[in-house]
This record gives C-alpha cells, sequence and structure tokens, in this order.
C-alpha cells in the first residue's frame, strides 16, 4: 500500500507549468492545485508525509501546507474510499429528498456517513450546497456530477463504480459528464 | 420572449468551441475595443450601462473600475470570481460550461480597459470538469491570436489562467478568494485597503463575478446607454436567474429584469408553476443570505403593487417585508415544507462554512444550528425562538466580512414571518410526527 511520496516527471513538469502562472517567488499560489494533484495520486488523501512533500516542492514549511489542508473541504486528511459519494443536503437538494438519498445509501453500504466501506470501496460523505440546484438532489462523485437523483439511480450509479472499481477523484482526465 | 444577451446563442450547436462561437459573432468586443477604444471609453461605457455585480451585491461594476489604482510600473489584475458556492446559485456554471468563450472574450476585453497583463478565473473546486472546459477554451483563444502577445496584431499582451479552489464558501467573499489564491486559508482580509488599491499580491485588483464580466461584450459592441435601456430603473440589463426548489421547471433562466415574479413562477417561459400541482408558501429570491418572504409578500409588496424581478423591487419594504436580488439564486418551496427544517438546513450551511476569524460568527452560527437541531428533532426549549432572534442579531454587523450577515439574516426572516411555526415545534414535540410536512423528516 505505501508507495514512495514522489511525484513522477511528468507531474514534476505538470507542476512546475503550474507554478510559472504566477510571479517569480510567488509560486505558494501553486498549492490548492498543487495539493489536488497529490491527494488523486496519492490514494485519495494527504498524509502528513505527503504535506511534506509538497511544501519541499513550493519551497514552502509544512505547517503552511497543514493550515491550508485542513481548512478546505476537498481534501481528505484520513484515509477514504475509492469512491467518495458526496451528497448535498443543503436547502434545494434537501426539499428534493436528499435525505432519503442518504438513508439509501447508509443502508445500502452499511455504513453510516463519514464511514467508509469494508472494501475500502465506498465513502459516504454529506456535502454542503455543491451548485446543482436545478439538478437537485444530486451527489458528487470525483468529477462526476450525478443529478435528478431516484433511489433506483443511485442503485445504478454505485452499482457502475463498484464494477468498475477505480478511484475517482476530481482532477480525472476521463470523467464522464453525466449532465 | 425577453431579450436575450448572454444566453441568446446557448442552444446553437458546438457553441462550446471557438469556431461555432466567433461565427455568432463571438469575439468582435475585443477586435472593436482593442482597435478603436481607449481604456477609459470602455469604462465610461460600463459606468453608462448602470450594469451592477452579478454576484449578490449589486454594486455598480463601472464604478468598481473606476477606483483601481493605476501607480507606474506595478502589475494590475483582474480576477474572476466563480467560487459561485451561495445555496441557490448554479448560473455561472451553467453560462461557463455551456458557452465559456463568452467570459473569456469579456476577460479580455474588461483587462484592456482595466489595463491588466493577466487575470485569472477563480473557480470552486467542485468544479473541476468546468475549469477543464474553460482551458480547453483558453487554449483555442492562444491558437486564434485572442490571447498571448499582441491580441490581433495590436500592442495589447494578455495571459489568463484558471486557479481550481478546494471547497469553501467563504472564497466567494473577494478578499478570501485572494488569499486562497495566494495559497491560504480563505480569511477575509480587513478593508480597507480595498483589492482596488491593494489586491492580489498586494497589487491593485479588480474582482468582478462571471455573469457581470459575460456582460461587457454586449456593452462594449452595443454601447452603455443601450444596455441601460433594457430592464427597469436601476436595475438595467438582463440577470442571470437558477430556479430551483418545488417548481416544474429547475433550470437558469435569462431575464429581462422588471417582468413579475409572479410570471416567473408561474409561465410556462420559465419555472411553469409549482411542482405538482401544490400551492406556494414561501421563495428565498436571491440565494440563501437573503430574507425569505412568505407566497403573499413575494407576488405583491406590502403596498400591494406587483413584485418586480429587480433589485429595487424584491428589496421593496425593507427587511421587514421585502428581501433581495442578491445572486439569483431563486428557490422555491410549497405548502408542505418545513420552513424550520430549511433554515436548519441553511444554518449548518453557514456554521459549516464560517471562516472562524471572528467570534461573533464562528460562535453564533454553530449556537444557532444546535438550536435548530434540537427544535427540530422535538426538544425545542420555550424561549428558543426568542434565543434564536438574540443571536442573528448579535452576529449581524459584528464581523470583518458579509459572512456573518449572510448567516443572521435566514434566521431573522424564518423568524419574523413564520414565528408560529417554530412555536408549534417547541410546544407540540410529540405530535412534530403527525406534522404532515414533517413525516418524511423525522425517522
Amino acid at each position: 500500500m505505501s508507495k514512495e511520496i514522489k511525484f513522477n516527471e511528468e507531474t514534476i513538469a505538470l507542476v512546475n507549468k503550474i507554478i510559472k502562472r504566477y510571479p517569480e517567488g510567488k509560486q505558494k499560489s501553486a498549492l490548492l492545485p498543487v495539493l489536488h494533484i497529490a491527494q488523486a495520486e496519492f490514494d485519495g488523501w494527504l498524509s502528513p508525509e505527503t504535506m511534506e512533500y509538497v511544501a519541499s516542492l513550493l519551497r514552502i514549511k509544512p505547517v503552511e501546507v497543514f493550515e491550508v489542508a485542513s481548512f478546505y473541504s476537498m481534501y481528505n486528511l484520513k484515509p477514504v474510499g475509492k469512491c467518495i459519494l458526496e451528497v448535498c443536503r443543503t436547502s434545494s437538494c434537501w426539499s428534493r429528498g436528499s435525505e432519503d438519498i442518504i438513508k439509501h445509501l447508509e443502508k445500502k453500504l452499511g455504513i453510516k456517513v463519514g464511514e467508509t466501506s469494508k472494501d475500502g470501496m465506498f465513502t459516504i460523505k454529506s456535502v454542503e450546497c455543491l451548485g446543482s440546484c436545478g439538478g437537485a438532489p444530486m451527489l458528487q462523485c470525483g468529477a462526476s456530477f450525478h443529478e435528478n437523483l431516484t433511489l433506483e439511480k443511485v442503485d445504478n450509479i454505485v452499482e457502475n463504480y463498484r464494477v468498475e472499481g477505480k478511484r475517482k477523484s476530481y482532477t480525472d482526465q476521463d470523467f464522464k459528464n453525466t449532465l | 420572449m425577453g431579450k436575450k444577451i448572454l444566453l441568446e446563442h446557448i442552444n446553437v450547436p458546438g457553441i462550446k468551441s471557438l469556431d461555432v462561437y466567433r461565427q455568432n459573432g463571438g469575439y468582435a468586443s475585443v477586435e472593436k475595443a482593442l482597435k478603436t477604444m481607449a481604456p477609459d471609453v470602455i469604462v465610461e461605457e460600463v459606468k453608462k450601462s448602470g450594469l451592477r455585480g452579478r454576484g449578490g451585491a449589486g454594486f455598480p461594476t463601472g464604478m468598481k473600475w473606476s477606483f483601481l489604482a493605476k501607480p507606474e510600473g506595478v502589475e494590475r489584475y483582474l480576477v474572476v470570481n466563480a467560487d459561485e458556492s451561495e445555496p441557490g446559485t448554479f448560473k455561472d456554471r451553467y453560462l461557463m460550461e455551456k458557452i465559456p468563450h463568452i467570459l473569456i472574450e469579456g476577460m479580455i476585453t474588461s483587462s484592456f480597459a482595466l489595463g491588466a497583463k493577466t487575470s485569472c478565473i477563480y473557480i470552486r473546486g467542485e468544479y473541476f470538469y468546468v475549469s477543464r472546459i474553460l482551458e480547453a477554451a483558453i487554449e483555442e483563444a492562444y491558437a486564434a491570436g485572442l490571447l498571448g502577445k499582441n491580441i490581433l496584431g495590436t500592442n495589447f499582451s494578455h495571459d489568463i489562467f484558471v486557479q481550481v479552489g478546494a471547497g469553501a464558501y467563504i472564497c466567494g467573499e473577494e478578499t478570501a478568494l485572494l488569499e486562497s489564491l495566494e495559497g491560504k486559508r480563505g480569511n477575509p482580509r480587513i478593508k480597507p485597503p480595498f483589492p482596488a488599491v491593494a489586491g492580489l499580491y498586494g497589487c491593485p485588483t479588480v474582482v468582478n463575478n462571471v455573469e457581470t464580466i459575460a456582460s461587457v461584450p454586449y456593452i462594449v459592441m452595443n454601447g452603455g446607454d443601450d444596455y441601460a435601456k433594457i430592464g427597469i430603473g436601476r436595475s438595467t440589463g438582463t440577470k442571470l436567474i437558477s430556479a430551483s426548489g418545488h417548481i416544474n421547471k429547475p433550470g437558469v433562466y435569462e431575464i429581462e429584469m422588471g417582468i413579475t415574479v409572479e410570471d416567473f413562477i408561474y409561465s410556462e417561459e420559465y419555472c411553469g408553476g409549482i411542482l405538482n400541482g401544490k400551492k406556494l408558501k414561501a421563495v428565498v429570491a436571491g440565494g440563501s443570505s437573503v430574507p425569505i418572504l412568505p407566497a403573499d409578500l413575494i407576488l405583491k409588496t406590502e403596498k400591494g403593487e406587483p413584485r418586480l424581478m429587480s433589485y429595487e423591487s424584491l428589496s421593496d419594504g425593507g427587511f421587514a417585508t421585502g428581501t433581495m436580488l442578491g445572486s439569483g439564486g431563486f428557490m422555491v418551496y410549497d405548502e408542505t415544507t418545513s420552513i424550520v427544517k430549511n433554515l436548519y438546513t441553511f444554518a449548518r450551511f453557514y456554521h459549516h462554512e464560517s471562516c472562524g476569524q471572528c467570534s461573533p460568527c464562528r460562535e453564533g452560527t454553530g449556537w444557532m444550528e444546535k438550536i435548530l437541531h434540537r427544535i427540530v428533532e422535538g426538544h425545542g426549549k420555550h424561549g428558543d425562538t426568542d434565543l434564536l432572534w438574540d443571536i442573528q442579531r448579535k452576529i449581524e454587523g459584528n464581523t470583518i466580512c458579509p459572512l456573518g450577515d449572510a448567516a443572521a439574516w435566514p434566521v431573522a426572516s424564518a423568524i419574523r414571518h413564520f414565528r408560529a411555526e417554530f412555536e408549534e415545534y417547541i410546544n407540540h414535540p410529540e405530535r412534530i410526527k403527525e406534522f404532515k410536512h414533517l413525516q418524511e423528516l423525522v425517522s
């Protein structure tokens, strides 16, 4: 499981390209994008080792990385399942039935919100408004938005991810837009 | 059909691509601005247009632009706020996803007016797939000579990049956004200095919403006076409305400001009426922060006049009987909706999203969530409604940024207009399961 925390050459080139967007000496601006890349590359979460590695890449102190990683909700500071099912629970999704979606997922996967299934495949998260109110209720998994959910649709989504068996990241290039 | 400025070509096949976008008149404003207009003239046109910030605050864009400091030899920046996180709002996502070049065009033209060599789109992290669409559009624009050095053979050079956030509502506040863009926690800055003087990396910076910048090409092509003729009074132009909740046709609609709220909710052109033929109970008209209004007050003002979709009409009556246009996040609730439970989802949201810098907001949002939670679970105490009222009063106006106000207003308005419902929850907890509108909520 524990692989070496180091980007390959291609990823390093991408990081350097991102750093170049900013003025000389302002490479810290690359922190959020680079953390996204690191999270996608290293098992979907940011371990202390991963954060220290990112700090060294950007020539900043590890604490500057920790304080940012702990502030933003998209960074996971603990191990997570391959597919994080993020169900929106704010007003419009709530009024169109998001609580039923969450209950259904909990029952189906045998876990509660915030937990990961034993096989390491799924984590359920309840999240705040994802800007998809017109398609309420909705859930996000990796880069994909799944909208106008019904319990049946949720079953299909879960099965498809299970069959595919892959880790889903926000940065996935090959995401399928399911709008 | 009302006038369409932003979504006119939205259904043209292939409009996402540069070629099709240009065939439909796209990028003409870049050509016109760079080759025939002086930067100050463009700023004047935007002032004349009466365009107001579309992110929620409604501040006049031309005035914001004219505040930009221009010290010699110092970089200036345009930053587009695509952090769109106000619950109920999804218009910018729609616009960027369907017709990304309208934003890129607006950014080039606006940057020329402001004298910015670099501009940036700060987009919320959850919209990662939209950032890919924008990056593809930017690449096309570079290849066509619309970005980079000496655009269209002129002296103007410009670069655009996309920066992705990582999940934080507060980063929609412009100074928190700039902090985030510098690779820090999204803690809002104390103002002054305003970003127009000291923004990104301490340089003069203009931060504008996606929809605001996307409206600039029309103003440059047709003139500020022409734009000002659209709409009503000081609510000039068109506005994108994100419609959601208990309606037949949720979605993004471009309206000419001044149509009636009733028309917007019930006509087939827009929301298509209330879902399943139910009755309207309440509306949050401009994103979660603005006051909720009961059906009678959203359809008509206190004076009995039809309420219009405009900045002025929606705020008619102040907070006592009115609300705000805000971001245009229009959430509709039918007769079965529990206002208290809905408010609980808002309170939970603001508690989750408070950055924690100011104690009234950090502590107060948590207390409000806790009290509302016990009320909806049937453990409300006598006096809880007054306690909630007291807490929100002590948050409003006592924080560095407007998140505190945004958290207070929904609570205040729900109590103001639906106090009886709170008391019902508190006085008759044993009946919570019986309440028709609560059946699904109690497990």
